[in-house]
């Protein structure tokens, strides 16, 4: 049976793993702001060509 | 007689308005004003024109081309460092909010603004708060610069000095994640943990209960002693006021369930109930963070300072120079432009003053003023330039003296509703009574059962659906109504809202719509020699009605007058040219009120005011003012009538007194003439009445109203707009439909009640077998999470079901 306490503690080190991960997120902001990521991950990114931006652009809208 | 231009096509192809012709234009590009072209050059030079292809015509007209001297207090130290949120050697940090932010392309543009100058490092935008948060060199840029850059693309930063309270608010809702989070991960893992007890596993597996009986006590701390700890604080805080609220037998429970169980297990007895522990601090925690649906965008605790402006020409030795609106002291010259508010009493020293008081009065007229008179703060100039002199400070004038009153120190906000919190109170008398009851007859058994069966039963009988069905009702309540564009403050706000019994309107921005009324003119054409006429006679009537009639006689010259009477109530005549002229009531311009003209006179009842133009005897035709009263409001006001006790307050005039009396019924509930305090003092007297009220106003002036109500609602046109203080904010167009949320507001009440009957159900069989000492971990942790989820089940669905059935969702 010794090999459930094995288990048990690496699922719950597994688990523990989610919880900070979450905490973590939380605290760099990621829950202040649920809408504007979901707009932004549509636009280009700020480095690319502006031609190639206008026209990927209106890929995406049309 | 009055010719609208011909509808041009052409779109401006910043903010998609309709250009006045095609001649503001950059090659194929056209523009409705050299402020919108001006935007577009600087995105253009600064290679940011996919600005306009992400959205088309994202762009905001430019009303006025900004004053370069508009941004020079900040240069002011003191002030900027007040804006600054971060500042270390190199880089200073600020978030601005920007109301005209409506779109991607105000995203893009925005968090791309390092293109017109590299300073700024970093930008980064919070849409539904309309917050742009920037990152910039301050050696290499400043304040002001940053500002005006935002400027210059269209986005003018909305700067006042406001407490940031939204920080703190944001502050509370990142550790309620943590201890939802925390609770979440608990619950699992004991659950988990816990499935040996509930099997109840054979002895040679002993060893390895043991271990997960005391993991799951390392699990639960963090839910004991940081997840619960606002119950502990919210029950004791509301103890010592002598109040017993919904938190107090949530904290018992709490408390008996975590104790119970730590003794069970270490002294060996039993499993606890860890689980039913953690599930609840999880469910109730979930409940919370539901309830709280915020509008970060909208705020709901604007007071005067967000209306003023946050700074103020002051001349100094003959210089001009910017100072912060708190340092202003009486004996100051101030230099009011058009446009601007005037901060503080004062007195007009210099300059036609021509003060607009629709923000203190409702009184939409402006009022001349002559040198040496007095001028309240809170009036705007029209017009030329002005030179005040101030006689009182900022916060000891006249309309921010209204901020003093106590009615906007008054704590109503307390999270748990007020039909809760009596449930909750007797809840606990009889929990205890049964807890104690049932101990002692156990008593004579023996002690141990006897602490085992009280415990049990405060476990057991722990309100946790009643805790729950509270917030999410209320919250799925919240969420309809925001869905039809009244925003609420707080969820207990529902509860007054449906409680209330009389209902005070505001009249202007009210119940009519914010821009004004109209004017047309019908009966046979005037030549343009005839307009002069008329507009010579109107000139000399400071009446409101005369104003309006010369707004719509624009470029027509002016004769002079002889003979010039205006009788009150009537309207007022002259000779002109020789020619006499008469402008008012049929009464006066006929003599008599003839059959044919009846029906005008009828027609006139309701929201119309009708004045007749006659020359040399003759009548001409007739100037129709209509004043655009709210689609919908006769229909509502007929509906809310027969339920409720409906008041006016009105700041303006008594002119309309005939028309509201016509769907009011009768005028013991109309007031005119109120001053903001006027306004407040009745609120006050109502109350006192045992009356609750519900206040609806648009304005500063009704600012006292709104906050002695026991719900204010703000009505806006335009919610992202400056709205003053207030329980609620609703959007004029939907103002009609004002009863069906409050007959909604009940309805979510009655579901609470029905959702406590049902989990009254639950504690009765809990507490059944509870008192014979028989509760088992397993029927424990069946029972709670089954009786959390079918409330939580049973509010949200029905509160959705009624609202689609009442046509507030689809």
């Amino acid at each position: 049976m010794s090999v459930i306490v094995v288990l048990i503690s690496f699922s719950l080190l597994i688990a523990i793993g989610f919880l900070i991960a979450f905490l973590m997120s939380v605290r760099s902001g990621q829950f202040d702001d649920k809408y504007t990521p979901s707009v932004r991950i549509l636009l280009d990114d700020k480095k690319t060509d502006n031609n190639i931006n206008n026209s990927n652009i209106n890929k995406e809208n049309s | 007689m009055f010719e609208t231009s011909s509808t041009s096509a052409i779109k401006c192809y910043h903010c998609g308005e309709d250009c006045p012709d095609d001649k503001i234009s950059i090659e194929d590009h056209h523009f409705c004003c050299e402020g919108c072209k001006i935007v577009y050059q600087v995105l253009h030079q600064n290679d940011l024109c996919t600005y306009y292809a992400i959205e088309s015509t994202p762009g905001t007209k430019v009303k006025e081309l900004p004053s370069t001297k508009k941004f020079a207090f900040l240069d002011d130290e003191g002030l900027s460092a007040s804006l600054i949120k971060f500042r270390d050697s190199k880089i200073s940090r600020v978030t601005f909010y920007i109301p005209s932010m409506h779109c991607s392309s105000c995203i893009w543009l925005l968090e791309n603004i390092y293109k017109v100058n590299p300073a700024i490092t970093e930008s980064k935008v919070n849409f539904l708060a309309k917050t742009v948060s920037l990152t910039y060199l301050h050696n290499e840029v400043s304040l002001r610069q940053v500002v005006e850059i935002l400027t210059s693309v269209g986005y003018e930063p909305q700067i006042t000095l406001e407490d940031t309270e939204a920080k703190n608010d944001s502050k509370y809702l990142r550790s309620l994640y943590y201890k939802v989070g925390i609770a979440g991960f608990s619950f699992g893992n004991i659950m988990m943990l816990s499935f040996p007890e509930y099997l109840a596993l054979d002895a040679d597996s002993d060893s390895i209960a043991y271990l997960f009986r005391y993991l799951n006590v390392l699990l639960s701390l963090p839910v004991f002693f940081y997840c619960s700890t606002e119950y502990f604080t919210s029950a004791y805080k509301s103890l010592k006021k002598g109040v017993i609220n919904i938190d107090f037998p949530l904290s018992l429970g709490i408390i008996a369930l975590f104790g119970r169980s730590l003794y069970e297990i270490v002294s060996g007895t039993g499993g606890g109930y860890m689980d039913s522990f953690t599930g609840l601090l999880f469910f109730l925690l979930l409940g919370k963070l539901f309830q709280r649906k915020t509008f970060e965008a909208l705020n709901f605790e604007r007071n005067y300072r967000s209306y003023f402006p946050v700074s103020v020409t002051v001349i100094r030795k003959n210089e001009e120079t910017t100072i912060p609106l708190a340092n202003i002291k009486s004996g100051d010259r101030l230099l009011i432009r058009h446009n601007e508010l005037i901060p503080a009493d004062a007195i007009l020293f210099s300059g036609e003053g021509n003060i607009d008081y629709s923000f203190v009065t409702g009184e939409s007229t402006p009022v001349v003023k002559v040198p040496g008179e007095r001028i309240y703060a809170g009036g705007k100039q029209t017009g030329g330039v002005i030179e005040v002199e101030a006689v009182k400070d900022v916060s000891q004038s006249y309309l921010t003296q209204l901020w003093n009153d106590k009615s906007f120190k008054e704590e109503h906000n307390s999270n748990i509703t007020e039909f809760s919190n009596i449930v909750s109170k007797y809840f606990t008398f009889i929990l205890l009574a049964v807890a104690l009851g049932a101990a002692g007859y156990w008593l004579t058994v023996d002690y141990g059962t006897a602490l085992s069966v009280f415990t049990a039963v405060l476990i057991v009988a722990c309100p946790c659906a009643l805790a729950l069905s509270t917030p999410f009702a209320l919250g799925n309540t919240l969420r309809i109504f925001s869905r039809n564009n009244l925003y609420l403050k707080h969820t207990t706000i529902v509860e007054r809202l449906a409680k209330a019994d009389t209902i005070v309107f505001d009249k202007t921005g009210t119940l009519t719509e914010t821009g004004q009324m109209t004017v047309e003119y019908e009966g046979e054409m005037l030549s343009g020699y005839e307009k002069s006429l008329v507009k010579s006679l109107a000139t000399n009537s400071l009446h409101p009605l005369s104003r309006r009639i010369l707004d719509i006689l624009n470029g027509v010259r002016v004769f002079p007058v002889k003979n010039y009477t205006e009788k009150a109530g009537l309207g007022i005549s002259a000779e002109v040219e020789g020619k006499s002229l008469k402008l008012g009531s049929i009464k006066l311009v006929n003599g008599v009120v003839t059959k044919e003209h009846l029906h005008e006179k009828e027609e006139s009842s309701w929201n119309k005011t009708i004045v007749f133009l006659s020359i040399d005897g003759m009548i001409k035709g007739k100037f129709v003012f209509s004043n655009v009263y709210r689609e919908g409001i006769g229909g509502l006001i007929d509906k809310l009538k027969k339920n409720f006790k409906l008041f006016i307050l009105s700041g303006d005039n008594e002119s309309e007194k005939t028309k509201l009396r016509a769907v009011f019924g009768n005028d013991d509930n109309l007031y005119f003439n109120q001053s903001p305090f006027d306004k407040l003092e009745f609120i006050k007297k109502l109350k006192n009445e045992k009356k609750k009220v519900i206040m609806l106003g648009d304005g500063l002036n009704d600012a006292g109203a709104l906050a002695a109500g026991d719900v204010g609602i703000s009505v806006a046109d335009d919610i992202s707009n400056f709205t003053p203080a207030s329980d609620a904010i609703i959007k004029g167009t939907n103002l009609p439909k004002l009863y069906q949320y409050i007959n909604f507001s009940k309805t979510t009440l009655n579901i609470i009640k029905f959702s406590f009957v049902i989990s009254a159900m639950y504690n009765l069989i809990g507490i059944g077998v509870a008192v014979t000492g028989n509760l088992s971990p397993l029927f424990a942790a069946i029972l709670m999470p089954v009786s959390s989820v079918t409330v939580i089940v049973i509010t949200v669905t029905m509160t959705t079901f009624f609202a689609k059935r009442r046509g507030l969702l689809k």
